[in-house]
């Protein structure tokens, strides 16, 4: 049933695992991590934050229910490579257009299937998150080791301009309040959100110089999710602040999170291993709740970080307390590091959004107010 | 929330008796609730009438009432104990029910008594199908079109409305889905719609547009005072829709949904659960998918601890009974700790990186003319689950569980199949239906084919496809040729040495395991222990939780410490339940009071015993030989125990002893001797103790022989059952070869026994317990039906009735020298025949601990099962306090299973039929609770 050529999975500290090459026959490299959450493996490979990594899903049958159209979170898969325990050449569901098999193929994804891939997570855990090269075609361990040794790290690695789009896109109603969107790596279904609550929503390429964007009049400012280091994002830092100056309410998610941190000088520090899965408790400190929720993220803000003058922790991680949401205190903006899009993952806090579209509403209202 | 300081004492309520749909799934909730709320320093008072239950023993509760569950016995004790609130969601529907109708009448309020745990207005819309309908219509949650009919006139109309038959009935408010099913003809419309108005207590049934053959989903929910809601596990049906979720073979997690369809489930559980009330506790979804399109629609809910939840508890590792008692005194999730990894929040959705399967187990083989195709009521008597990497390892682990002779799915021994009859057995939902789709693909059927007929997802299907692929590779083999890829991938995919050496053997059954097992050790190929984490290994965990894999690396170290194994019983099945967990527990109790580290091997999710606070090591395993083996490998125990967990331990003797691992307390060469009728009847005549005269044989003609020698009636018993399966009563001839031939079918190696059957006698149990020394009798009961009737479900009284003193001597007299000759160390039960004359025979001796432990324990409140287990380990009994607290008599009434299989006739003979029991202190002999019994004792003496 799965194709029997063998692959070999080499990671920067020489460990080695065989097993059986799925997808594009290659050589792919990246940063090796691991995601938990048990359905939506599509929308993990395709989501542009994962971009440059090497993704091993922990739940170990892969591929049972095929691809699907609506379920990309990009036009393509934006993983490195995958890693999987057991991988489902045949699958069934109702609304699948094809194979994973197919798809990962097709789109020269690299991948290895039938290794002990919950050995490899406990490894990363104790080790911390490393490099790893996947290899179809080089028989030579020890060459792959080097290469996972020579592989670039994230830390510092500035990827979010690499994958963002070429032109500015549109998306919504033709009238409307207008949000200005920076695509980092935007996933779909943040567009597709924002779309949900009546936006009218334009997504810029990452180096958009923010006065063109301005010249659309925007009535807020959304900072996207995407991979890679925010510190080296100067540019990203500075598109903040002059949205920070319109005084239009601001909204960010993942990457976007952060550099909004960084612009109000709260520290992103890489994690020992990231956060990646669908079942993380984060608890609302406004309203007391706790939201299970979506994440994937390798650096983080621990809350010693946040001066309360700059921005109040309006939510934190129950399992090790790190900064999950802030509200700022110098502008009206607000950020989350988690994914409230979902995608895959629970929908508990979808009301981000409309938080998102209240505020913008609210500005718009009294300026109109103020403007008559 | 911090939790609350308005209540002291809580009363807890039990589910009693195991029947099917309620088995010890509730002793494993109720005991987590217990000791839930006594660490938060509440007063726990409990009622159960069930002896056989860890949570009605003294250190649970603050008080425990072995009393009847009903209305009467809770006011009762509310007048005693004056509880402060009242908890009814660990108890299954009987407490539910208990609880509803106690607040029907306004008590609960007029004796200021909280319900918590459940908004009781939740049971009503629960319940109440056409309510509960009217709230999903009101939040937008799709059902299958139904109403619901008060007569058989209305009935009629509904199905004309529906469009016709099929159609589904079920009776509102019956337990495990009683008088519920499929209506496929006219014939049986009437039949069924006028039992299921009979059967419901307010006579109502609903009538539904049939979804047979749709996808069928369960989720576990938690939910808290704030409203925060976690889904804890989520469970796809591998038989669709049509069988009641508890006989159908169930998966965790969802296997074949996408994120958009899993969260819709989840968003749809949510609201579901927030519409029917605020209470804070645990509620279980059922939905129903249709194939072919998008279209969800919820099928029930139930807003308490259920089957699915210890299952999801066991499957996830996340104790949700636990949890929900906490939730239910007022704590919040983000309060509380995820037990597993110790520092992580308890407020969140578990991760597994790991394949469960649930296997149910059921015993048609006990009644005549039943009717075998399974519907939406529930005729499973208990279950397995197993856990393996993958889908296939998972599958073929829980058929080596199920303890019905099998080395996995299939591919362990000669079978004829016929093309024909493998696709009629498909047609309708029957218990081996997965074995049935391994057969098709063996005889060439395609996934495509197997799907038309099943409606068994393709996804389910192609791994069972690829099982048979790698069956027919390995068949081309010979064991020494076996290529090392072949062998590790058979190994991966859960096939046992055993199905690997029938597929290698070709002539006959040639290969041995031992021969596979010697091949793949030369290679390296071992088993390892992963652990079950909550969280896919993202956390370090500190619960030693483990099953087998063949992976790279295991996770279980083992320590320097003295330690014993435990086998568990298994699968709950009649003649083998709840009786043998307890004692189980016990054993691991014991046995860490003694300093031993305990390691216990079970495979029965329902149980306390595969709680994973009890032992120090839980190995989540098949009672497998080979499986037991791999941990004992790996473990190098002291010994292993096999007196406590019935049948299932002891049948695997032989291989412990034939591999050098120590057995402890009584040596196998006795425990084999009192096992094997022939050899046991000889040493009671060495012993000069009276037998009725028996003799033995291994075929038809042997038999007659005997039976003209001894005497009709003829009990006819073959030896290694438990139960007394197979066992009957002939009076004559053509009744005597009919049974022989039965027997020979089932177990034709062994040789079988042919007493004289002793009518009129009075059957007496004497349980008792030997170190070598010192005889201690832990309890006689005698029984009320006469001889004949299988002890399991004879109505027992201790101490006896209406023996004599000498009779009663003797018979401690006989025990204790068949303890000696034995050479028993720990655990004996004798049976014997006292016949008109006052003379006393021995029926049989098991040198184990046996179904009436936990009765006598909680009769006198000495713990037998303890005290056994230690002197198995080296004490001896004058180091224990040995007196019966009893005053007057405690009766043990056996539950009967026969309201759930109408078409069988109530018949009591030597095969056990009943599936649980009750305790009941009798103070004189008018009460209800002997005259009843007493008077039909003979009535349903059958064969």
């Amino acid at each position: 049933m799965a194709p029997s050529q063998t692959a070999i999975l080499a990671l920067s500290d020489g460990t080695v695992a065989t097993g059986t090459a799925i997808g594009a026959i290659g050589t792919t490299g990246g940063e090796l991590c691991f995601n938990t959450s048990m359905t939506g493996y599509q929308e993990i490979f395709t989501d542009p934050s994962y971009h440059g990594q090497l993704m091993m899903m922990t739940y170990p049958h892969i591929g049972n229910y095929g691809v699907s159209e609506r379920d990309n979170e990009a036009s393509r898969p934006m993983v490195a490579g995958v890693i999987v325990r057991s991988y489902s050449t045949e699958y069934s569901n109702t609304m699948a257009d094809g194979s994973l098999h197919d798809w990962l193929k097709n789109h020269g994804i690299v991948g290895i299937s039938g290794l002990d891939t919950r050995r490899l997570v406990r490894h990363i855990r104790e080790k911390g998150v490393m490099n790893a090269v996947i290899s179809s075609e080089e028989p030579d361990t020890d060459k792959l080791i080097q290469k996972a040794k020579k592989w670039p790290s994230m830390a510092g690695l500035e990827l979010a301009s690499t994958i963002s789009r070429g032109q500015p896109t549109h998306h919504g109603p033709d009238e409307g309040l207008r949000i200005a969107a920076f695509d980092y790596g935007m996933k779909q279904n943040i567009i597709n959100k924002l779309v949900e609550q009546g936006l009218r929503v334009t997504v810029y390429p990452a180096r958009t110089p923010f006065s063109e964007v301005e010249k659309t009049e925007p009535d807020g400012y959304f900072f996207s999710n995407g991979p890679g280091d925010p510190n080296p994002m100067e540019y990203a830092l500075e598109s903040v602040s002059k949205a920070i100056e319109t005084g239009k309410p601001i909204f960010g998610i993942c990457l976007g999170h952060q550099v909004m941190a960084l612009q109000q000088g709260i520290a992103v520090d890489k994690m020992f291993v990231g956060h990646r899965g669908a079942n993380h408790p984060v608890k609302n400190l406004k309203t007391g709740r706790v939201e299970i929720t979506t994440q994937n993220h390798g650096f983080s803000i621990t809350q010693d970080a946040v001066d309360e003058s700059i921005a109040e922790v309006t939510h934190i991680n129950l399992n090790d307390q790190t900064v999950e949401g802030l509200d700022f205190k110098k502008f009206n903006g607000f950020s989350v590091q988690y994914h409230p899009e979902a995608s895959p993952g629970p929908h508990d806090s979808a009301y981000l959004f409309e938080e998102f579209c209240r505020r913008v509403e609210r500005i718009a209202k009294s300026e109109t107010a103020t403007a008559s | 929330m911090p939790k609350r300081t308005d209540i002291e004492t809580i009363l807890l309520i039990g589910s009693g008796p195991i029947v099917i749909g309620q088995a010890c799934e509730f002793d494993y909730s109720g005991t987590q609730a217990c000791q839930s709320l006594k660490e938060e320093g509440y007063r726990v008072v409990l009622i159960n009438s069930n002896p056989a239950t860890i949570m009605t023993d003294p250190m649970m509760a603050d008080k425990v009432y072995l009393k009847p569950l009903t209305e009467a016995s809770i006011k009762e004790i509310c007048e005693i104990e004056k509880p402060d609130a009242v908890l009814p969601t660990m108890g299954g529907q009987t407490a539910l029910n208990l609880a509803w109708n106690l607040n029907h009448e306004g008590y609960w309020k007029e004796q200021n008594i909280d319900v918590i745990g459940v908004d009781i207005d939740t049971i009503e819309i629960t319940e109440d199908r056409q309510r509960f309908r009217g709230l999903m219509e009101e939040i937008g949650i799709d059902q299958c079109r139904s109403r619901t009919a008060r007569s058989l006139l209305e009935a009629k109309e509904i199905v004309e409305e529906l469009g016709g038959l099929p159609i589904v009935i079920r009776p509102s408010y019956t337990l495990g889905g009683s008088g519920g099913g499929i209506v496929w003809n006219q014939d049986e419309f009437e039949r069924k719609i006028l039992r299921g108005l009979e059967l419901s207590p307010i006579h109502e049934v609903l009538i539904e547009e049939s979804i047979v053959g749709w996808k069928e989903f369960e989720l576990e929910l938690l939910r808290d005072n704030n409203d925060n809601v976690v889904i804890i596990c989520s469970i796809e049906n591998f038989d669709p829709m049509g069988v009641h979720t508890g006989d159908s073979v169930t998966v965790a997690p969802t296997q074949t949904l996408t994120d958009k369809q899993f969260q819709k489930l989840r968003d749809a559980a949510i609201k579901m659960m927030r519409s029917i009330g605020t209470f804070a506790g645990g509620c279980n979804v059922q939905f129903a998918t249709e194939p072919g399109t998008d279209r969800l629609v919820a099928v029930e809910i139930n807003p308490r601890v259920s089957r699915s939840s210890a299952l999801a508890s066991k499957a996830t590792g996340y104790p949700i009974a636990k949890i929900a008692s906490k939730l239910a005194i007022g704590y919040n999730l983000d309060e509380l700790e995820n037990q597993i990894t110790g520092n992580t929040s308890a407020c969140f959705e578990p991760s597994i990186d790991y394949v469960v399967v649930k296997v149910p187990r059921f015993n048609f083989e006990k009644f005549q003319n039943i009717d075998e195709e399974l519907s939406t009521q529930m005729k499973a008597v208990g279950e397995v689950m197993s856990i393996g990497r993958t889908f296939p390892e998972a599958l073929n682990k829980a058929w080596q569980s199920l303890e019905i002779g099998r080395g996995g799915l299939g591919a362990d021994g000669y079978e004829e199949l016929d093309r024909k009859q493998v696709r009629e057995r498909l047609t309708k939902p029957y218990w081996d239906r997965s074995l049935q789709i391994r057969n098709a693909f063996k005889l060439g059927a395609s996934v495509e084919e197997v799907h038309d007929i099943t409606k068994v997802d393709p996804w389910f299907l192609e791994q069972i496809r690829y099982m048979v692929e790698l069956e027919n590779e390995t068949e081309q083999y010979e064991p020494d040729d076996l290529p090392e890829e072949l062998l590790i991938k058979l190994k991966k995919a859960g096939f046992s040495d055993r199905q690997i050496a029938w597929l290698t053997s070709h002539r006959g059954d040639d290969v041995t395991e031992d021969q596979i097992r010697e091949k793949r050790e030369k290679l390296g190929l071992k088993a390892t222990f992963k652990l079950v984490d909550t969280c896919a290994a993202e956390f370090p965990a500190q619960t030693p939780y483990y099953y087998s894999s063949y992976e790279d690396e295991g996770e279980s170290e083992v320590s320097d410490k003295k330690k014993v194994v435990i086998l568990g019983s298994g699968p709950n099945r009649i003649g083998q339940g709840i009786e043998f967990d307890y004692s189980c527990v016990h054993a691991v109790m014991a046995a860490n009071e003694m300093g031993y580290e305990t390691i216990m091997i079970n495979c029965n999710p329902e149980t306390v015993s595969t709680d994973f606070n009890v032992a120090d090591k839980l190995y989540f395993e098949p009672v497998y030989w080979e499986r037991v083996y791999d941990i004992i490998q790996h473990e190098k125990p002291e010994g292993v125990m096999l007196q406590v967990g019935g049948q299932t331990a002891l049948k695997l003797a032989k291989q412990f002893q034939k591999h050098n691992i120590p057995i402890l307390g009584t040596p196998f060469e006795l425990m084999d001797l009192a096992e094997d009728r022939g050899k046991f009847s000889r040493l009671l005549k060495e012993l000069d103790i009276p037998f009725p005269p028996y003799g033995t044989a291994f075929s038809v003609e042997g038999a007659i022989n005997v039976a003209e020698k001894v005497g009709y009636p003829i009990l006819l018993r073959p030896s290694y059952v438990l139960g007394g399966q197979g066992m009957r009563i002939a009076i004559k001839e053509d009744e005597l070869i009919r049974y022989v031939n039965d027997v020979l079918r089932t177990h034709p190696e062994n040789e079988f026994l042919l007493d004289h059957f002793l009518e009129d006698a009075i059957e007496v149990d004497v349980d008792a317990i030997y170190d070598g020394e010192q005889l201690h009798i832990a309890g006689i009961m005698q029984h009320l039906e006469p001889a004949g009737v299988h002890s399991g479900d004879s109505t027992a009284v201790l101490p006896p009735y209406s023996l004599s003193d000498e009779v009663i001597e003797t018979m401690k007299e006989y025990t204790q020298r068949i303890a000696e000759a034995l050479q028993v160390q720990g655990f004996i039960n004798v049976q014997y025949g006292v016949t008109p004359d006052n003379k006393v025979y021995v029926i049989e001796a098991n040198p184990r601990a046996t179904r009436t432990v936990p009765f006598i324990a909680k009769a006198t409140g000495v713990p037998e099962a303890k005290v056994g287990t230690k002197v198995i380990l080296g004490a001896k009994l004058s180091e224990f306090d040995l007196s019966s607290q009893l005053q007057d008599y405690a009766i043990k009434e056996p539950v009967f299973p026969f309201d759930k299989f109408p078409e069988v006739k109530k018949e009591l003979g030597p095969e056990m039929k009943s599936t649980g029991e009750t305790i009941y202190f009798l103070k004189h002999f008018d009460d209800e609770h002997f005259k009843k019994p007493y008077e039909f004792k003979n009535l349903y003496l059958s064969k």
